[in-house]
């Protein structure tokens, strides 16, 4: 090949090449343009509406949760609070009366549709339960059970990941002699701990912890809430509590729940300081619920 | 207007308190009494016949010096053992089935109903029901023919403890399995079923103390047979059937042997019994 054509080649490629950077830069542009103003938005609901047998427990629900930041869901008993939670990993469908209506994107993408695998959503968006639910295996294998489930992963790389979801939940230093020790052995606080530590060695995107606090002292629930804390910088978090000092500690949103509707959502300070609806200062001030 | 109410003399309900108190405790004892007659009756006329020929020799004719019910032992042993490898783990799927798959459905319940009238059919019509379908067929009582009667009367005892043990164990359980990506199945079998698994081997061990002591469906199935099993299609040695022939028979030493037979099935049903609970009791503790 001659020098002349290669360097007409070359030129030709520089051509391409730009043209193709054009392209991408429209798409960009293009894209940006489509895109919701809050561009950080993890989970996003829809018009849920929920129904147990023929009873409907929620209304046109629409819900945001947003990266790195903690959304605390209240509102009085039966208002649809651990409802709500419990459609975003679709663990309702574990019951067959129980039925939804509405879409739920994670990161846009609609996690009811019937294509998606739960397993894989279920990993991505993890749970924290009311009550601690150790499985009937040793500390060890309460937190190594998920891992071996979702990763091809090596003897020596289970025990590093163990141990980094053990220190992540704050009970490494508890139970670092422990590990043989069967799960239900521990204090409540260090059960609740041990789930919490099976929930993030999966590694998951998203947190939900359904009143992850409500059955154990408050010695425990206050190490649990710097955890949240914590989470922040790696998770998506909501958390249900019927406690309204501790969504007003350790949340940055804060949505009341009533009767099966949304009726406010906010900033935290903002929420508790100067509701804009009534029925939420009412609640907030203890006046019912 | 409210009138004055008057309180009821309470001699009377004192009274009524203490004789339900007191006919409750009659009754146990008079159950605990039985069992402890039977113990002891069985112990008296059994002991005299257990000796290292009893484990280690054949039957014999009446009158021999050197007799025992090693074939008996074996043949027993062998049919109860196959029973629990087929009765077992089918009784177990049934469970799982009822609890964990089609719990609150129709099916479940038309299947637990089934299991349920299984239940009850008498162990004598089990037997004469596998004697239609295995020993006319294949043309002879067979050991195996014994061994299935024996599991199809395990199978609805070890399905009902399943579904019962499995139904117990908190869905809050089976839901934080889930939320973590596990599939259906594994959480049966590595989260719940070992939730259950005290329980349910309590069950497993009932139910093998229950068929031990089963006669009627030997007696159409395995029949009786004076030489050790060679093979399981063959008329096969039992314990149950022995004491039933020796027992009738009118030589004392046959009787005393029948007295030592029922001995040892007695010691060993208690054995698991007890050991059955002792393990349930870990569970609870």
């Amino acid at each position: 090949m001659s020098l002349a054509m290669k360097a007409i080649d070359e030129q030709l490629d520089t051509a391409e090449a730009k043209k193709k950077v054009d392209a991408a830069t429209k798409v960009k542009q293009v894209t940006e343009s489509v895109k919701p103003a809050a561009t950080n938005i993890k989970i996003s609901s829809k018009n849920i509406n929920f129904f147990y047998g023929d009873s409907q427990a929620l209304f046109n629900n629409n819900l945001d949760l947003e990266v790195g930041k903690v959304t605390a869901i209240i509102g009085p008993s039966g208002c649809g609070k651990s409802t709500h939670l419990r459609i975003l990993n679709r663990i309702f469908e574990l019951y067959r009366e129980q039925r939804v209506d509405g879409e739920v994107l994670l990161d846009g993408k609609n996690i009811l549709s019937k294509s998606v695998d739960v397993l894989e959503l279920r990993k991505r968006v993890g749970m924290i339960f009311q009550k601690p639910t150790p499985f009937p295996m040793s500390v060890f294998d309460n937190v190594a059970y998920g891992l071996k489930m979702h990763y091809r992963i090596s003897r020596k790389e289970i025990a590093e990941r163990v141990e980094e979801a053990l220190k992540g939940a704050a009970l490494w230093e508890e139970v670092k002699d422990k590990l043989k020790k069967p799960g239900m052995a521990l204090s409540g606080g260090q059960q609740q701990r041990l789930c919490i530590a099976r929930a993030i060695a999966v590694e998951p995107e998203v947190l939900l912890m359904d009143e992850p606090t409500s059955a154990i002292d408050p010695v425990a629930t206050s190490r649990i809430e710097e955890l949240v804390e914590s989470f922040k910088k790696k998770y998506t978090v909501a958390i249900v509590t019927h406690n309204m000092q501790q969504a007003a500690r350790i949340s940055d949103i804060t949505a009341f729940f009533y009767k099966g509707e949304i009726i406010e959502v906010g900033d935290t300070r903002e929420f508790f300081t100067n509701p804009k609806n009534k029925q939420t200062e009412d609640y907030i001030t203890g006046r019912f619920g | 207007m409210t009138t004055t109410l008057l309180p009821r003399n309470p001699i009377g309900r004192k009274i009524l308190d203490k004789s339900v108190k007191g006919l409750s405790v009659a009754a146990s004892l008079l159950g605990i009494f039985f069992l402890g007659w039977i113990l002891m009756e069985v112990t008296n006329r059994g002991i005299a016949a257990i000796n290292w020929d009893f484990f280690t020799e054949l039957p014999a004719p009446p009158g021999e010096e050197t007799v025992g019910l090693s074939s008996a032992i074996v043949g027993t042993l062998l049919m109860t053992v196959i029973a629990v490898v087929v009765g077992v783990p089918v009784g177990i799927l049934s469970g799982v089935f009822l609890s964990e798959v089609a719990r609150g459905t129709r099916l479940a319940n038309a299947i637990r109903f089934c299991i349920n009238v299984l239940m009850g059919v008498p162990s004598i019509i089990i037997g004469l029901f596998v004697y239609t379908i295995l020993v006319l067929p294949l043309g002879q009582f067979s050991g195996f023919a014994g061994a299935i009667s024996l599991a199809v009367i395990m199978l609805p005892v070890v399905a009902r403890t399943t579904d019962d043990m499995l139904v117990l164990v908190p869905n809050a359980l089976r839901e934080s399995a889930l939320a973590l990506g596990t599939p259906k199945w594994r959480v049966t079998f590595d989260i719940v079923l070992r939730a259950a698994k005290t329980g349910m081997t309590t069950g497993v061990l009932l139910a093998i103390a229950r068929v031990s002591g089963e006669t009627a469906p030997l007696l159409f199935t395995s029949l009786n047979s004076v030489y050790m099993p060679e093979s399981l299609m063959e008329p096969t040695s039992n314990l149950t059937v022995t004491i039933f022939n020796y027992a009738m028979s009118p030589y004392a030493d046959w009787q005393q042997m029948a007295w030592g037979a029922s001995l040892l099935i007695m010691i060993s049903v208690l054995s698991v019994t007890i050991f059955a609970r002792a393990a349930f009791k870990e569970r609870t503790r």
